[in-house]
C-alpha cells in the first residue's frame, strides 16, 4: 500500500510542525558544514604556506623582532618596510651548511600612490630564489625579466596585461595559487625592477623607508640548509655569525602553529559533536513527540489498509523531506555566513586561510546532507518502530 | 445471503497494574457471524467490550483467544502486509471519534482508501456517497472546518466509497442530529441491502435496532443474542 503524495501533503498543509523541523535540521547542518569549512581552510592555508615558504630558515632585520610578531607577519603574509644592509647576504652565504640564500626586498604601497589595487611589491633574485621561483616556473618558464610581475592570485590584473605601478608600466607575464594569505596580493619582480619602481615613486614624491640611495637593501634571507647539516645547527650559527639580524626557522613556525590549528580543530570538532549529539537527542525527542501527537493518525492510516512498512515508509519520507530541505537551509546559510567573509576571518584569526576547492566543499557539503539525512532517518526510524508495535485498535480507543 | 465475516470464540484479555483483579476480560468468547445484505447491531453499556470487539472483528487488534475468518481466511493467520491489503479492499471501518487525516480535504480523506491501494479512486462515487450523506457540498473542506457530526459522516462515505464487502460501524451516529441518524442508518441498511454488504454497527442508539436484521448485546465482555428481524 502506498501513501503517494501524502507525506508532500502532510509537510505543506502543516507549515509550522514542518517550519520547527527543517530549522532543528538545519542548525544541525550549519554546525556541521561551517566548521568543516573553516578547519579545513585553515588547514589548507598552513600546507600552502609551508609549501611556498620554502625556506629552512629565513633571517630577517633584527629590528623586526622587537616591533612584530614574526609569526604574524609571514603566517598572515603581509609585509612591512625594514631592512637590512645587503652584506648580511654575504655574511649568510658565508656560513657553512648554508646551500642557498635567496634575498627578498619589500615595499609596501597605498592604493592611491600608485595603481587600481593596494599592492605589496616584493623584489627577487630570480637568479638564486627558490621560495617564489618554482611558483612562477609553473606558468613561465625562464626568469623575471625587468619591469615584468608574478602576481598574486587575488591582484585582478591578468596575464598579458599591464599593471601601472608609480606611474611605470609594468607586463605581468606570470599569476601564482592562492596561499590564503597576504601573499595572494602581493606583485614580485627582480631588483632592478624594484630600484626602477623605487625611483618612480620618489619622483611622486612619495617617501618610504627604502630610498634610491639604499636602494642595495634587503628585508628577508630565505636559506636552504645544505644536505647533511643540522638546521637548528645552522640556525645558531647563522644568529652568531651575522650580527643585528633575528633568525627564524620556518619548521618550527609552521609546527607550532599546526598544532595551535589542531588544537582548534578539536574544538571546533568537539564543538560539532556537542552540536551533533545535542541536536540529535532533540531530534530523537522532537520526532518522538511529533509521532505521539499524531498516533491516533497513523493509526487511522493502519485502519485504511496501510502496512507498518507503508507507514514507517511515511514518517521516513516527510522526514527525509525535512531533513533535505533543513541540510540545504544550514548548507547554504553555513556559506553565505563563511564563503563570503574569508578575508575577515583570516585576519581575525590571523592564520593562513585557503578555502578548499569546489570538489571539497561539494563533498562536505554532500557528506553533510547525508549525515542530516542519516540523523533524521534513525531519529523517526526508533519512533516509527515504538508505534509499530502498538495494535492500531489499542491506539484508536485510547484516543477515542 | 451468504456468511462473510465471522468469529469464533473470541476473546481480548488485559492486564492492570492496580486494582484488586490484576487481569480482566475486555471480551468473553465471543462468536459472531455476519451475513451479507444483513445489517447487525450491536448494543451494550459503555465498558462492555463493544468497541473491542469491533477492532478484533477488524483486524486492528490481535485477540488474546479465538479466531476471526474474512470468507476462507484467517484473517489474524495473515501477515501485516496482507492484513493491511484486506483491510484496505474488504472491511470498511468507521472508528469512533475523530477519524479524519487533517491535511487532507473532506473528498481527499474520502478517496484515501483507494489511493493507499494505488488507484486514483472514483471521484464521482466519492461525490455520490458525499450527497447520500448530505455533505456534497464539503468537498473542499478542511477536516478542522467541519462539525463533529459531518466528521462522522465524512468517515462513513470513506467506508462506503471503499466498496467493501463488510462495513464495521463503531457509533456512526454518535454525533449527529435526529435528521442525520436517520439518513445514515438508511444508507447503511441500503447499501446492504441493495449492494450486498454485511453491515455491523455498534451503537448506543436504540433507534439503530430498527434497522437490524440481527441485534446482539454486550454485557461485561459476553456477548448474546437480543433478537432476529427488524423493520426490514
Amino acid at each position: 500500500m502506498g501513501t503517494g503524495k501524502l507525506p508532500i501533503k502532510n509537510l505543506l498543509r502543516k507549515p509550522g510542525r514542518t517550519c520547527a523541523l527543517v530549522l532543528l535540521t538545519a542548525f544541525l547542518a550549519l554546525a556541521v558544514f561551517g566548521g568543516s569549512v573553516v578547519v579545513r581552510s585553515l588547514r589548507g592555508g598552513l600546507n600552502s604556506l609551508e609549501a611556498r615558504l620554502g625556506a629552512d630558515i629565513i633571517v630577517v632585520p633584527g629590528e623586526m623582532a622587537s616591533k612584530v610578531d614574526l609569526k604574524e607577519l609571514f603566517l598572515q603574509g603581509t609585509v612591512g618596510e625594514y631592512y637590512m644592509k645587503a652584506s648580511a647576504l654575504d655574511k649568510v652565504r658565508e656560513v657553512e651548511g648554508v646551500e642557498i640564500a635567496a634575498p627578498q626586498t619589500y615595499l609596501t604601497s597605498l592604493k592611491a600612490d600608485c595603481c587600481a589595487v593596494k599592492v605589496q611589491i616584493i623584489g627577487i633574485d630570480p637568479g638564486v630564489d627558490f621560495t617564489v621561483k618554482p611558483w612562477i616556473d609553473r606558468s613561465l618558464s625562464r626568469d623575471l625579466g625587468d619591469m615584468e610581475l608574478a602576481v598574486g592570485c587575488k591582484v585582478s590584473t591578468g596575464v598579458g596585461e599591464n599593471l601601472r605601478i608609480y606611474d611605470r608600466s609594468c607586463r605581468v607575464v606570470a599569476k601564482l595559487a592562492e596561499t590564503g594569505t597576504g601573499f595572494d596580493t602581493a606583485v614580485y619582480c627582480n631588483m632592478d625592477t624594484m630600484k626602477t619602481l623605487l625611483a618612480a615613486a620618489e619622483e611622486k614624491g612619495i617617501v618610504h623607508r627604502l630610498t634610491s640611495d639604499n636602494g642595495d637593501r634587503i628585508s628577508a634571507i630565505y636559506v636552504k640548509v645544505a644536505p647533511g647539516y643540522d638546521v637548528s645547527d645552522i640556525e645558531v650559527r647563522l644568529a652568531a655569525h651575522v650580527r643585528k639580524t633575528k633568525t627564524v626557522r620556518t619548521r618550527t613556525m609552521i609546527t607550532d602553529v599546526s598544532e595551535s590549528l589542531a588544537g582548534i580543530a578539536r574544538t571546533v570538532s568537539l564543538l560539532a559533536v556537542a552540536v551533533w549529539a545535542l541536536a540529535f537527542v532533540v531530534l530523537l525527542i522532537a520526532f518522538a513527540m511529533m509521532i505521539a501527537e499524531r498516533r491516533r493518525e497513523f493509526a487511522v492510516l493502519r485502519l485504511l489498509g496501510t502496512s507498518r512498512g507503508g507507514l514507517t515508509g511515511l514518517i521516513l519520507t516527510e522526514t527525509a523531506l525535512c531533513s533535505l530541505a533543513g541540510g540545504l537551509l544550514g548548507v547554504g546559510v553555513a556559506s553565505l555566513a563563511v564563503f563570503p567573509f574569508t578575508t575577515l576571518i583570516e585576519s581575525r584569526l590571523g592564520l593562513p586561510y585557503l578555502t578548499p576547492s569546489t570538489g571539497t566543499v561539494l563533498a562536505l557539503a554532500g557528506t553533510t546532507l547525508l549525515v542530516t539525512l542519516l540523523v533524521g532517518a534513525i531519529a523517526s526510524a526508533f519512533a516509527a518502530w515504538r508505534l509499530s508495535r502498538v495494535d492500531p485498535g489499542t491506539t484508536l480507543r485510547e484516543g477515542a | 445471503m451468504s456468511m462473510v465475516l465471522r468469529a469464533e470464540n473470541l476473546s481480548k484479555q488485559y492486564f492492570r497494574k492496580t486494582g484488586q483483579a490484576n487481569c480482566f476480560y475486555a471480551v468473553k468468547d465471543a462468536s459472531l457471524a455476519l451475513n451479507s445484505g444483513e445489517v447487525t447491531v450491536l448494543m451494550g453499556r459503555s465498558g462492555s467490550g463493544k468497541t473491542t470487539l469491533l477492532h478484533m472483528l477488524s483486524g486492528l487488534l490481535t485477540p488474546t483467544e479465538g479466531k476471526v475468518w474474512l470468507g476462507e481466511t484467517d484473517v489474524y493467520g495473515l501477515n501485516d502486509k496482507a492484513l493491511s491489503r484486506l483491510r484496505n479492499g474488504k472491511l470498511g471501518v468507521i472508528p469512533q471519534g475523530r477519524s479524519a487525516i487533517d491535511t487532507l480535504t473532506a473528498l481527499e480523506n474520502i478517496l484515501l482508501p483507494a489511493q493507499l491501494a494505488g488507484k486514483g479512486g472514483d471521484i464521482e462515487a466519492a461525490k455520490r456517497w458525499m450527497a447520500a450523506l448530505g455533505i456534497e457540498h464539503l468537498s473542499d473542506a478542511m477536516p478542522a472546518e467541519l462539525s463533529g457530526g459531518e466528521l462522522r459522516r465524512m468517515a462513513i462515505a470513506r467506508a462506503l466509497a471503499q466498496a467493501p464487502e463488510v462495513i464495521l460501524a463503531d457509533e456512526p451516529t454518535g454525533d449527529l442530529d435526529d435528521e442525520n441518524t436517520e439518513r445514515v442508518l438508511t444508507v447503511l441498511r441500503d447499501t446492504a441491502k441493495s449492494d450486498g454488504r454485511a453491515v455491523l454497527i455498534v451503537s448506543h442508539d436504540s433507534e439503530a435496532a430498527r434497522y437490524a436484521d440481527h441485534v446482539y448485546r454486550m454485557d461485561g465482555g459476553e456477548l448474546s443474542p437480543a433478537r432476529t428481524t427488524g423493520m426490514n
